[in-house]
């Protein structure tokens, strides 16, 4: 079983904070960390391999210094780790970051299952991994929460619902997005840290892929950001005061006005 | 280069580096420098620019559609679920009706499915002037390639110039399909959507980077213009009996229909009588509850209110509640007209997840809690305290 896992580096949010004078975000010294969904992914693929051999490959896009995501996925157990860096990719939308992602995978060529995380904390749109699936020409199952069994050719999970899930099966190759309640990802061992440290890192950019230039970066992105803007900060709320049964009573009186 | 700054515009008034979301800009010797290791030419400083300092080069789109022209019409993708229509499909057909009206165009829903004679008549009562329906047994409940083939065949026979789809586990993976397939601009989880009066286009607004920044996405060169909006953003169109619209019986070839994946069993585990994500009332607790017994007062006030239970991470992760009750970055994202947040201390990743709420009440013992920044109205005080006498005196108040 060969795992490809996508990873995105993103801002830890806890620490983005608004400077209340502007009321702009204050990203000096924002720790830069794994995409929260892309841990449950890369735990998966992880525990596959373990079951039933093959190697997990960790393959992200970003800057030079989203090397330490891809290290940090090493640490957890990953076997390989390409880097997709270029200023040639910047300015990406959903659309030319799935190609670019696509390009690499078809370059990687051997392959049985992706692993995504259903999507990333910083865009959250959900829409690289079904946009690698298409690109690839393969089907794709999302927000799985369990994945029962794998057999042969074909792979049977679960498919978390807004009411339940669904059961889905599918042949190989696939892609799946990944739900929380998929697993636990687990710290890295010593010996994972002491492993990735040293690991070697590929590096591919444009050159390195079968990929048509009109499709990258800006010039490839069929969206355009127009307008950034913080938005009006809710207004100053009013504080109850008093007694318990004051307050109970001004708080039940609002609630049946508002109800 | 494709962005500079133009040294003689600029005047070094630091705009541009409040807004960059990447960190990407400094000033030195009172002019903007862009560090383009950093930069990820969001194009955020290009308008905040009031001198025009910034040139952004904005590429030509290489790959431009002919024909932009004879895109018409909004489409409303008409999500059904056992055979009906979801609460999110009517509140896209209002904003579709706004939409088309500022174009001058019509509103069409598309839906797919099996048996849905009387939800083709509502839709037309809430406002598509056309219905396009698919028919068939494979399409009775969502698949990813069937629905996104007969979806992709739709708009390229009948080209409507933007597209509107739910933001719903559905929407989002069959749309994501359907964009890269046709090459088209998508934007998610949209909370504004607005016409732009000279060029005519959509413009879809969307909070970013955890709602702390709103941007304003376009995409004037390729159609259709896709976004998808999420449950309970917009307010329901309402029912008009009075409307008359034209329905489109698509007939296509069955390949269209093959799946390589399979669906074998759908499966309903709704432990509550209300769902989170439709609830219009939610009760939720966080680890200044103490113990997990204590939950009971969160479930007693949401029974009172007819509203659901919700529970912060840190009260999921100490095993006081399900995951499903988790609101927040990594649990669910709601939007009811009234959430109490009781023992909630407030962090990001959980105002993320609720602070579209219409009315904020939050109960919390320390007066400096983020929570407070976000409540309509707040309450320094311990929700062991309060909750029992609220949940008491609500009663009287319901009952009058």
């Amino acid at each position: 079983m060969n795992i490809i896992v996508c990873i995105k580096q993103v801002p830890e949010t806890t620490e983005v904070r608004i400077n209340p004078e502007t009321n702009t975000l204050m990203r000096e010294g924002v720790k830069s960390i794994i995409n929260p969904f892309d841990m449950y992914a890369i735990e998966e693929g992880v525990r596959i391999k373990e079951k039933s051999g093959g190697k997990v490959t960790v393959l992200t896009m970003g800057p030079p210094q989203a090397e330490t995501a891809l290290r940090e996925a090493l640490s957890l157990g990953a076997d390989e780790a390409i880097l997709l860096s270029d200023r040639a990719f910047a300015g990406s939308d959903t659309w030319a970051t799935s190609y670019t992602l696509a390009c690499a995978i078809r370059k990687i060529k051997d392959y049985d299952l992706i692993v995504c995380g259903k999507q990333a904390s910083d865009g959250d749109t959900a829409q690289v991994g079904p946009g690698i699936a298409t690109h690839l020409d393969i089907p794709q199952v999302t927000y799985v929460k369990k994945i029962e069994e794998i057999k042969d050719k074909t792979v049977r999970v679960e498919r978390m619902t807004e009411e339940g899930y669904e059961i889905i099966e599918s042949g190989l190759p696939v892609l799946f997005t990944v739900v929380k309640e998929i697993n636990s990802p687990r710290m890295p061992a010593l010996r994972g840290l002491m492993r990735a440290k040293s690991a070697k890192i590929i590096h591919w950019t444009h050159k390195d892929l079968e990929a048509n230039a009109e499709n990258l970066g800006l010039g490839g992105s069929p969206t355009q950001v127009v307008k950034i803007f913080t938005p009006l900060p809710r207004p100053s709320g009013e504080m109850l005061e008093g007694d318990v049964e004051v307050i109970a009573r001004k708080l039940a009186d609002i609630l049946n006005k508002e109800i | 280069m494709p962005i500079q700054v133009i040294v003689e515009k600029c005047t070094g008034c630091t705009m541009c580096v409040k807004v960059c979301p990447f960190d990407a800009i400094r000033i030195m010797d009172k002019k903007a420098v862009i560090n383009l290791d950093k930069c990820n030419l969001c194009g955020a400083c290009e308008p905040a620019c009031k001198f025009k300092a910034i040139f952004l080069e904005k590429p030509e789109a290489s790959i431009r559609k002919q024909d932009i022209g004879q895109y018409r019409g909004v489409w409303v993708f008409a999500e059904q679920k056992r055979g009906k229509v979801q609460p999110v499909v009517y509140e896209l057909l209002g904003k579709a009706r706004e939409l088309a009206a500022s174009l001058g165009t019509e509103v069409s829903a598309v839906l797919l499915g099996e048996r849905l004679e009387e939800e083709v008549q509502e839709l037309i009562w809430r406002g598509a002037d056309k219905v396009y329906v698919a028919e068939r047994l494979e399409l009775a409940n969502y698949q990813d390639e069937p629905y996104t083939n007969v979806i992709v065949e739709l708009i390229n026979k009948y080209k409507p110039e933007i597209f509107l789809c739910p933001a719903s586990s559905v929407g989002r993976s069959l749309i994501s399909r359907v964009a890269i397939k046709i090459k088209a601009g998508l934007t998610a989880d949209c909370t504004e959507l607005a016409i732009d009066k000279d060029k005519k286009i959509l413009l879809s607004t969307r909070p970013a980077f955890g709602g702390n920044i709103m941007a304003t996405i376009v995409s004037p060169d390729y159609r259709p213009q896709m976004a998808t909006v999420r449950h309970k953003v917009f307010p329901e169109s309402l029912t008009d009996m009075k409307r008359k619209g034209k329905i489109i019986r698509e007939s296509f070839d069955g390949r269209l229909l093959n799946s390589r994946t399979r669906l074998l069993d759908i499966v309903d585990e709704i432990e509550q009588t209300v769902n989170l994500s439709e609830a219009d009332i939610i009760v939720a607790g966080g680890r200044g509850l103490r113990a997990p017994e204590n939950f009971r007062l969160i479930e007693g006030l949401a029974r009172s209110l007819g509203g659901a239970v919700g529970a912060s991470r840190a009260a999921v992760d100490s095993g006081w509640m399900a995951y499903s009750h988790q609101v927040g970055q990594t649990g669910k994202t709601v939007c009811p007209k009234i959430y109490i947040a009781c023992g909630i201390s407030g962090q990001i990743q959980h105002l993320v997840g609720m602070q579209s709420s219409k009315v904020i009440i939050a109960i919390n013992s320390d007066p400096y809690a983020p929570i407070f920044k976000v409540a309509n109205y707040g309450i320094v005080g311990d929700c062991l305290e309060i909750l029992p006498v609220l949940t008491k005196n609500l009663r009287e108040v319901l009952r009058k």
